[in-house]
């Protein structure tokens, strides 16, 4: 199992590196999220299926969601046709899928060896991070609630500015 | 048992990484992705840290800062619409002409 911690980290470091030198976007967003998703597989091997959870809901699932929103909210001209059929040639997902398969057969090895039982010694459940969370850190999630609200606000704001800069 | 030193080392990798992305590209695109790739990798040691004394203020810490994210993404990106349609370009040193 600690092999596949370390595919794992290969895996991140790799997609991490081809995010910063990709040229189009898109293409390093692709990246991005297979970057995410083997970070939550760290997540899971050190024991912290909760947080691997969220990793792939919030970070790969919300967040890529966003900044895929975007990008495509800025391509809005004559030239978005083109750059479609140019983002979407096959050969650009062969890099993305090969390293996402390595990660769908990580996967498919710890579920099918069931190597859980020796990192249940290390294992921090969900109902911990709950207690703690709601516990001790009361104050961290209420501050945390107010921050996504004051970002809410803030994005709001911003684009409501520029749309009325436009008018 | 995943090796804490390695880990940890996996986690400074991945955040050099990042300042690397932040300070190479121009694109506004590219440093908010950076600044994502460093977010989780300060994550990635907090939970491996966390997991090394067995306690849950690790993964606590890593859903501060996921809710950090989501709020700095929010406003980053409305700021990028912001930037395009002031300057139609995503280039980071076109807004240093501003004034005021």
């Amino acid at each position: 199992m600690t092999s596949v911690f370390y595919v794992a980290g290969a895996v991140a470091l790799v997609s991490t590196l081809l995010v910063i030198t990709r040229a189009s976007a898109v293409h390093a967003l692709l990246y991005l999220i297979v970057s995410l998703l083997s970070i939550a597989i760290i997540f899971y091997q050190v024991g912290a299926p909760f947080v691997a959870a969220l990793e792939v809901i919030m970070y790969a699932g919300a967040l890529m969601v966003i900044f895929v929103f975007v990008l495509m909210m800025l391509n809005l001209g004559p030239r978005a046709l083109a750059q479609e059929h140019a983002w979407l040639r096959p050969r650009m997902w062969i890099g993305p899928g090969l390293l996402a398969a390595i990660l769908a057969a990580e996967v498919i090895y710890t579920l099918a060896t069931a190597e859980r039982a020796e990192t249940a010694a290390a294992l921090v459940a969900p109902k911990q991070v709950g207690q703690s969370l709601f516990g001790a850190y009361v104050i961290g999630a209420e501050l945390a609630s107010l921050l996504l609200l004051a970002g809410l606000v803030g994005a709001l704001h911003l684009a409501r500015a520029a749309e009325m800069g436009e008018a | 048992m995943v090796p804490t030193d390695v880990a940890l080392a996996l986690a400074g990798l991945l955040f050099m990484l990042g300042v690397v992305g932040v300070l190479a590209r121009r694109n506004v695109i590219f440093i908010l992705m950076s600044i994502e790739v460093m977010l989780n990798a300060a994550g990635l040691a907090f939970v491996v840290a966390g997991a090394r004394w067995h306690q849950a203020d690790g993964q606590v810490m890593f859903l501060f800062i996921l809710a950090m994210a989501a709020a700095e993404v929010s406003v980053g990106l409305a700021l990028v619409l912001r930037l395009y349609r002031e300057w139609s370009t995503l280039d980071a040193d076109v807004p240093s002409s501003m004034r005021g």
